[in-house]
């Protein structure tokens, strides 16, 4: 594949931004000298901003050297203020395991202009309130995505304005008539809420309100990537600073037109070095519910939640979503979170001995595998239960108890091995160790070749603490 | 669109909770499939519209037209968005699954896969050639299932051939995967000749290509498989799977002889891939084999098997030419991830739904990087899955008027 990139990843090298640093060695920001500052930019590791005396007034031109060598092909847009205030775009790559994906993508869950206001207020809250702890990181919901349904500037004004009252989450104010979007910017003139939308009827308005209120404005021409591209350049000529992309979301047949229209942009601006693509691209899941008829609402929202998946995985900057039941959205923000994660740090943890709570020589001896995922999940059973425990954890390249086994990661020989490097013989005095269920095929070798007993666990960690209350004898 | 009966409804009223994940499905079962035309284009026409090399001019830099006052436009500047068009040096191979009679077999029809010249649903840059099929999981004895999925299987488990015919029949398998899991010495340690009485059974219940799975024993699964090669051969099945620590030479060469396709299997590791595809192609063709890279769930470790795969089969396009074998995915073991399957905060219910849509996320995401052939287990998903190849496969185009009022709905 041509591979042309503006101000590419791959071809900045350390010496290059180094030409650019103070070159003092202050260590200001944190690190020894200016050139191991220079090669944690080039890995994006620091941002360019914690170099302090590259932001003084004498200094203005070599940030500004510095800022257009690191642009990313896709432009960052920040969305509201304030703590809550969320990044957008900023991408380096296309695909992911050429670069640690930035921004994860924003999810926008709606409200409108006709729901009582206790009901807003109850999406609002159950919005900012969705949190699920996930191997050390918590999963959120990021932005309210305001409707308007009435076409009454002032009952939009309202629900503009009850929203801001009630979250400081960025809002994303919907409507095509600039009188309406006016109306909704007064009541919340400096929280800088994503402006939905310009399109080639009204932009010249759009334009001016996002220009006024200083907001990031969405230029939406849905299925015409012609005319979305001139949209962008129109806006971006008259003055409008921050512009994310609408290229249209569309369901069932539509599906093709739809990853076709996000993979083209993304293309086009990582590797065709496409200013005009280099934007944040806005999907819509919630089209689900266009025409949903009577349909029932769980197939609706099942709908809108393959497609919100789909969407990250194809190159989606910030979604809008109507559904916000817990079962649907789970399995859309663990997603978000796996594509987002750093594709070269290792999936596996240490191997060796843990020691949880204060075990005695008759606590329970416990294994499990070094890949992250099952480490954290077992670990996390463990302590959450406040149990006193030894976990060995086996050396199996990273693979889970099931794939370990079934690969050959995880055999017997390993478990053994690993009980006589972690010194647990001479922690405890009895020799029964507890394997995992799903590593119950191993078991009878693991006795032979290790001399402990072995006990066969649950299948899963979180029966752990009732299979020792019922189980565990020393 | 789906119309649910107030009958339907009704029903729904009666049985809260537990019975939603069979309204799902009823409601997806339902859903009036859009008849997709086959979608053929000849390649090489398509290399004649798009000329290859386009992507350092995707939008050329043309004098704007429309006025401009005081540096703002008056009217809309006229921008032409070009297609970037990529070509690749390498094609993924073709590998047909199923024999009929005319081909030494006995199925109703057989399946091809692979054979791409794009990534995954490029198709602004070329057509896929094959849709991605799918094939669903039926155990030769009872194996432990969450609950989400036993409810739609209780009846059958246990009766592999009732269980393929359900799998068919009902929830619309393309394929069905037999695994002999009760040969595992571990386990039953039935025999060979056991099994093949199990492939009799179901090839007789069904008539779509089969899928032999084995236990996971390096020894016992070449025992298994050699024995399932002598007794049909010209089946044309795929074998799941070959390993690095089997025979790999003894294995090719018996499936080989009977006219099988082999399931190269490696643990998340390209080099391992590589190397264990290097050693087959001294026995067996490109078109003999399809890829299983490892699937791991949606949660716990996904993105590396996402990853994994976008990269294979983009190192397969552009020439690395060992793994540009159709790949195959585990997605049943989206199921090992607990929020598929425990029951959690009432905030996360039901796990009825959460459940196949985890195996849906699973499937789409790995989809979008490449998978050819996918394993599954849970009927909604599969139905969701299928819908979703049949869409991204068919010509039909979007109807953004349809959707420009996404802004007033009133959900």
């Amino acid at each position: 594949m041509a591979e042309k990139k503006k101000g590419g990843l791959k071809e900045l090298s350390p010496i290059t931004i180094y030409k650019s640093l103070p070159k003092i060695n202050c260590k200001e920001c944190g690190v020894d000298n200016c050139m191991a500052f220079a090669t944690k930019i080039v890995n994006r590791e620091v941002e360019l901003d914690s170099c302090k005396p590259l932001l003084k007034p004498e200094n203005a031109k070599s940030y500004a050297v510095l800022k257009e060598l690191l642009k990313p092909a896709v432009k960052e847009v920040i969305v509201g203020v304030g703590d809550k205030a969320k990044k957008i775009g900023g991408k380096l790559v296309m695909y992911r395991h050429e670069f640690t994906y930035k921004n994860p993508t924003a999810i926008a869950i709606d409200v409108t202009d006709e729901m009582t206001e206790q009901e807003v207020v109850a999406r609002v809250q159950k919005t900012e309130n969705f949190t699920f702890e996930y191997i050390g990181n918590t999963l959120k919901l990021d932005m309210i995505a305001i409707r308007c349904t009435s076409e009454d500037a002032d009952k939009f004004k309202a629900v503009v304005k009850k929203v801001s009252e009630t979250t400081k989450l960025p809002m994303i104010l919907c409507t095509l008539s600039p009188a309406i979007a006016e109306a909704g910017l007064m009541a919340a003139p400096k929280a800088r809420p994503l402006l939905y939308a310009a399109n080639s009827t009204n932009w010249k308005d759009m334009a001016e309100l996002a220009m006024m209120y200083d907001c990031p404005l969405v230029a939406s021409s849905p299925n015409d990537l012609t005319t979305l591209v001139s949209l962008a350049k129109t806006l971006m000529t008259y003055g409008v600073k921050d512009i994310v992309l609408d290229p249209g979301t569309f369901i069932n047949e539509g599906l093709p037109d739809t990853i076709n229209n996000f993979t083209m942009l993304r293309r086009a601006a990582t590797k065709g070095g496409e200013e005009l693509a280099g934007l944040p691209l806005l999907g819509v899941p919630m089209v689900a519910w266009v025409d949903k008829g009577e349909t029932a609402d769980d197939l609706v929202k099942w709908r809108e939640a393959y497609l919100a998946s789909m969407l990250i995985v194809r190159y989606a900057d910030v979604l809008i979503m109507h559904g916000n039941d817990g079962w649907a959205l789970l399995p859309t923000t663990v997603l978000r979170q796996n594509i987002y994660t750093d594709p070269r740090k290792p999936v596996a943890v240490a191997p060796g001995l843990k020691v949880y709570g204060t075990p005695d020589e008759n606590s329970p001896v416990m294994f499990t595998t070094n890949f992250a995922l099952t480490y954290y999940t077992v670990a996390s059973d463990i302590e959450s239960n406040k149990l006193n425990a030894y976990l060995i954890v086996v050396e199996t390249e990273g693979s889970a108890i099931d794939s370990g086994v079934a690969g050959r990661k995880l055999t017997a020989e390993r478990v053994a091995d690993a009980i006589k490097a972690s010194g647990i013989e001479s922690k405890v005095k009895h020799r029964k160790i507890i394997i995992p269920g799903k590593a119950s095929r191993i078991s009878g070798e693991i006795e032979e070749l290790s001399g402990w007993k072995v006990l066969v666990g649950p299948r899963d960690s979180s029966e752990i603490p009732k299979y020792l209350i019922e189980k565990w004898q020393p | 669109m789906i119309a649910t009966s107030q009958n339907d409804n009704d029903k729904k009223k009666d049985n809260e909770g537990l019975k939603l994940s069979d309204d799902l499905l009823e409601a997806l079962a339902k859903f009036q499939q859009i008849e997709l035309e086959d979608f053929q284009m000849d390649v090489k026409d398509l290399e004649i519209i798009f000329e290859p090399g386009m992507a350092g001019q995707i939008m050329p830099k043309l004098k704007l037209p429309g006025a401009v006052a005081g540096g703002k436009p008056l009217s809309m500047l006229q921008i032409p968005f070009l297609p970037p068009i990529e070509t690749y040096p390498n094609k993924i191979a073709e590998v047909t699954l199923g024999a009929t009679r005319k081909d030494g077999g006995t199925r109703g029809k057989s399946l091809t896969i692979g054979g791409e010249v794009s990534p995954a649903f490029y198709t602004f840059e070329r057509p896929m050639p094959h849709k991605p099929v799918i094939t669903l999981d039926v155990f030769d004895m009872e194996v432990p299932l969450s609950k989400a999925v036993k409810m739609h299987v209780k009846d059958v488990v246990g009766d592999p051939a009732a269980w393929a015919k359900l799998a068919v029949d009902k929830f619309g398998a393309d394929m069905v995967t037999m695994h002999l899991i009760s040969v595992d010495p571990l386990l039953k340690d039935a025999s060979p000749k056991d099994a093949c009485k199990t492939i009799e059974k179901v090839l007789q219940a069904v008539d779509v290509p089969l899928v032999i799975g084995g236990c996971g024993d390096p020894v016992k699964d070449t025992a298994v498989f050699e024995e399932v090669c002598a007794q049909f051969p010209g089946e044309r099945f795929l074998i799941s799977s070959v390993t690095r620590d089997m025979d790999v030479e003894k294995c090719a060469k018996f499936i080989k002889k009977a006219g099988h396709a082999i399931l190269s299997f490696t643990p998340m590791d390209l080099n391992l891939a590589r190397e264990l595809n290097r050693r087959l192609y001294d026995y067996v063709v490109k078109e003999d084999i399809v890829m299983d890279l490892t699937t791991a769930a949606l949660g716990y470790g996904l993105d590396y098997a996402f990853t994994n795969m976008e990269r294979a089969r983009m190192g397969g396009l552009m020439g690395d030419t060992e793994l540009a074998q159709p790949m195959s995915s585990g997605t049943t073991n989206a199921w090992a991830a607990r929020e598929a399957w425990l029951k959690m905060g009432a905030e996360w219910e039901p796990r009825e739904l959460r459940g196949p849509l985890w195996e849906v996320t699973t499937a789409i995401t790995l989809l979008l990087a490449g998978v050819d052939l996918f394993m599954m287990m849970h009927p909604a998903a599969v139905k969701t899955l299928k819908d979703v190849t049949n869409y991204l496969s068919g010509a039909k185009k979007a109807d953004p008027s349809k959707y420009a009022n996404w802004v007033k709905v009133k959900a």
